[in-house]
């Protein structure tokens, strides 16, 4: 369990803290802090992996790619110019809004966040996420002339 | 009896109560505004929906493709006007799409009638938003139908929506309301369904309205401020998000708008609020996995940091200007003495003016008093879509406050609000219960218990041996509901007295009544167009000041410089120096404009106070702002700082175009001596002024406009002022004949 790893971090390093001299106190917390930080992120990425169920998973992967598709088209942007602007902004805002969309469908369908959504079932939410999609698309294509 | 009101059928019957009374509430709606089309008859009233029938006539006739491209040639003469991209079409094709699906039911029904009848129509439909919207805010069952009634009714949405008056706010209002309550549907389930749709009919409202801004400003606020209280929920990230995503590339899709969204000021709030939502998302969904005090203490500060550093960009990217500040128009209402400065045209309009306190009784009645309870009610049970209301009650109130026409946006929510604080009022006496036997027995009996154990005071008061004090008495109820009972009578007979008497004249005739109480209707507007429409070449250019260009357009057919759609301040700038300069200097202007009618609005013979003359000074002061060395506003007035038309009128007023076109031959009509401007009460100079380079073409029945032609040069290369005095056989004095200075012939 991750809680109990970062309860026993910081209990671990406090004799080390009291034995030290005064003066490199600050470079010691610091020390501590960093490891701190890269221990949560190991935690997290070890709790993400161990708990996250397969379906969500993909979702994720969705998500990654799109924010990938994202990232290359503003730095195509800031690299070339944005002549086309509306092409830049459909091709732009869709990853964006495919995003959001994609979240939304995971919070929606992560069972954690049951009693938030009380009215909408899975399948529900699914649909919800095509009637969206399809929108946003039909937006996006029209925009992009 | 009580079979109707039990079970199963008692829900049957509810239902069926309530479509008759949201049937009977657009019937009233509809027919409160038919005042004018019944006393009148059934044309368009103002300036601004003359040009949107004209649109939808365009429209209609030549089909959607066309009318999307449409360029204008018949407005603002030398340039044009790309009219496809400079309106919000959703007004026309909402009317288009009638149109057509009443020609396919064969029941073809002229457009004009359609287009006068549409703001009633669609006022039906707000009343039933409203009742959605308060309904979604209220347990209470009555809370809706009250808020749908008081919608239906209201002065302050009548005077913007009767019939006849086809302007955006007709259907805006119905797709405000609607959005809204889309919206909070959306944030109470989350779901993306609700979201995208109100997403759908955010873009409808940015392709029917410029008010269109308000929505984009106030829904972020209301999900920043719910993030703010802490009351960051998955729900708010689904709908909000959802709507930002699909709703912006929805409002980009009008060529109006175009990149706006994007680049100006005033849709930055809700690009802040998105990316805060998305980084609050992250920080909640990791927090959920690790839940530790140091590191939520470590996101919250990150979350604070990254608001800064992109508030502080987005501060940075406005001041090097790549994004766009505020338009004048926008900024008007947070600095209220800044259009006054620097923008007249926006301060000459008189619906931009700040709203005296008489008008919210006037338009609101009871409900301006039952706002602020409804609203405090809203505190008490703070849920999510409660935050909403008090957020758009503050900010509307403030902007209504600001400029009259934003009255039109406070009206929704005062009476949603209204309505709450009623339907809980009459939710308690009507139905709360005296507790019953048993309870009173039990109470009564803890009660002597209690006062046997403590000491023999019980027998003595009343309210001590019957406990059960409060309104659950046949008297109090009554007394509270007969009282709201004739609140309510009151206002409808206050709306409807309103309605009638304020709100329901065409500005196109004026109505008078003749001593005997028979009425008299002024026609002179018409009649003046019609000549225009009907004696003139099709292609003659009208010039008059920009108030009656859509009218011009939309009823004599003839290409003008100037309209309503103030886009261009310089071209209206000129036609306010030709209006306020002499003849010699105007003339040129005129020619090069190609003018060849001057239309002026008089009404010094009947005593109509919106006339030129009243309008003159913006008129001066809009043509000094382009050039202030040749048109000057000090100079139209006395040494004293009067602004007079009579003896004493200053000879820069009295020699500039618009004062001699409106007197011109005013003389004639009274005995010598004698004349009477009855607008300003002045007696005018005996001498009435003369023209030369334009001759009087039209005059309409009660000289309320004059129409002048522009004369073509002389053929013998004389300056006009000569020519006319020479026709008039004033003869060159001797001393003219004077050999004067002659400069050398250059060809």
């Amino acid at each position: 369990m991750p809680p109990r790893k970062r309860e026993q971090a910081p209990s671990t390093s406090t004799p080390a803290v009291t034995s030290t001299p005064q003066v490199s106190r600050s470079s010691t917390s610091s020390k501590k802090t960093s490891s701190s930080a890269q221990q949560i992120v190991d935690g997290i990425w070890k709790n993400y992996v161990n708990k996250t169920p397969q379906r969500v998973k993909l979702l994720d992967a969705f998500m990654a790619f799109l924010a990938v598709v994202g990232a290359l088209q503003f730095v195509y942007c800031v690299i070339v110019g944005n002549f086309p602007f509306n092409a830049f902004l459909a091709g732009f805002s869709s990853t964006v809004g495919q995003f959001v969309l994609t979240a939304s469908l995971r919070m929606q369908t992560n069972p954690e966040n049951r009693e938030e959504f009380k009215s909408i079932s899975d399948e529900r939410a699914f649909a919800d996420f095509i009637f969206g999609s399809m929108l946003l698309h039909f937006f996006c294509v029209n925009f992009i002339n | 009896m009580d079979a109707l009101f039990q079970g199963d059928a008692a829900k049957n019957t509810r239902t069926l109560l309530r479509a008759i009374i949201l049937l009977t509430i657009a019937g009233a709606a509809i027919s409160s505004r038919l005042f004018s089309v019944i006393r009148f008859e059934s044309i368009i009233h103002e300036f601004d929906p003359w040009f949107n029938f004209r649109a939808t006539k365009y429209l209609v006739q030549h089909g959607f493709e066309p009318f999307w491209n449409w360029f204008d040639d018949r407005t603002w003469h030398p340039l044009g006007r790309v009219t496809g991209g400079t309106l919000y079409p959703g007004l026309m094709v909402t009317s288009g799409v009638i149109y057509h699906f009443l020609r396919l039911i064969s029941l073809p029904v002229d457009i004009r009638n359609i287009c006068v009848l549409l703001a009633p129509a669609f006022s039906g439909l707000t009343a039933y938003a409203t009742y959605l919207l308060t309904s979604e805010m209220s347990t209470s069952p009555s809370a809706g139908l009250l808020a749908a009634a008081f919608m239906g009714i209201t002065p302050g949405y009548i005077s913007r929506s009767v019939a006849g008056s086809y302007d955006n706010e007709a259907i805006a209002i119905f797709l405000l309301v609607y959005t809204f309550y889309l919206w909070i549907k959306a944030v109470k389930e989350g779901s993306v369904m609700w979201g995208a749709l109100a997403a759908l009919f955010y873009g409808y409202m940015v392709s029917a309205w410029g008010g269109y801004v308000f929505i984009t400003n106030l829904l972020p606020l209301h999900a920043f401020v719910l993030i703010c209280m802490g009351r960051y929920s998955a729900r708010l990230y689904v709908s909000y998000t959802t709507w930002y995503a699909i709703g912006t590339l929805a409002s980009m899709q009008i060529p109006f708008v175009g990149f706006l969204p994007i680049r100006s000021s005033e849709h930055m709030s809700a690009l802040g609020v998105f990316g805060l939502l998305q980084i609050v998302g992250f920080v909640e969904y990791v927090r959920l996995q690790l839940p530790s005090k140091q590191f939520q203490t470590l996101l919250r500060s990150l979350v604070l940091l990254i608001f800064l550093v992109s508030f502080g960009g987005l501060v940075l990217l406005t001041v090097s200007g790549v994004i766009a500040p505020w338009t004048g128009r926008f900024y008007s209402l947070w600095d209220t003495g800044y259009a006054k400065i620097h923008i007249p045209i926006i301060a000459s309009v008189s619906e931009h003016q700040p709203t005296a306190w008489p008008a919210f009784f006037f338009d609101l009645n009871l409900l301006i008093w039952l706002f602020p309870a409804g609203v405090y009610l809203c505190f008490r049970t703070l849920k999510d879509e409660h935050v909403f209301i008090v957020i758009y009650a503050v900010l509307s109130s403030y902007f209504a406050g600001v400029m009259v026409r934003l009255m039109l946006t406070l009206t929704p929510v005062v009476c949603v609000a209204a309505a709450m604080a009623l339907s809980q009022i009459l939710d308690i006496y009507l139905l709360a219960e005296s507790p019953s036997e048993e309870l009173q027995t039990l109470s009564s009996a803890e009660a002597a218990k209690a006062a046997a154990g403590t000491s023999l005071l019980s027998d003595g008061l009343r309210s001590t041996t019957k406990p059960i004090v409060g309104i659950y008495s046949y008297m109090s109820k009554a007394t509270v509901v007969v009282c709201s009972t004739i609140y309510l009578l009151i206002f409808v007979a206050h709306c409807t007295w309103v309605t009638s008497n304020a709100y329901s004249s065409p500005s196109v005739v004026l109505a008078s009544k003749m001593p005997d109480g028979s009425q008299h209707i002024i026609d002179d507007y018409r009649e003046a167009y019609y000549w225009l429409r009907q004696n003139t070449p099709q292609n003659a250019k009208v010039m008059a000041w920009w108030d009656y260009g859509y009218q011009i357009g939309g009823m004599a057919d003839r290409p003008t410089l100037v309209d309503n759609n103030t886009w261009n301040n310089t071209h209206i700038a000129t036609v306010g120096k030709a209006m306020s300069s002499r003849e010699e200097v105007s003339y040129p202007i005129m020619r090069q404009h190609e003018v060849d009618y001057v239309l002026v609005v008089f009404g010094g013979l009947i005593g109509y106070s919106g006339d030129d003359i009243n309008k003159f000074l913006w008129m001066v002061r809009i043509a000094e702002g382009i050039w202030p060395d040749e048109v000057k506003e000090r100079d139209f007035f006395t040494p004293r700082g009067e602004y007079r038309v009579d003896d004493e009128a200053t000879p820069t007023m009295k020699n500039s175009l618009m004062y001699k076109m409106s007197y011109y031959n005013f003389n004639a009509l009274f005995p010598a001596g004698q004349a009477q401007d009855r607008v300003r009460g002045s007696k005018l100079p005996a001498q009435g002024p003369e023209l030369s380079t334009i001759e009087e073409a039209f005059t309409s029945e009660n000289w309320i406009i004059r129409i002048y032609k522009v004369k073509d040069l002389d053929n013998f290369g004389r300056d006009h002022s000569n020519a006319v005095a020479f026709e008039k056989g004033h003869k060159k004095k001797k001393a003219a004949k004077r050999r004067g200075p002659r400069s050398l012939r250059l060809e």
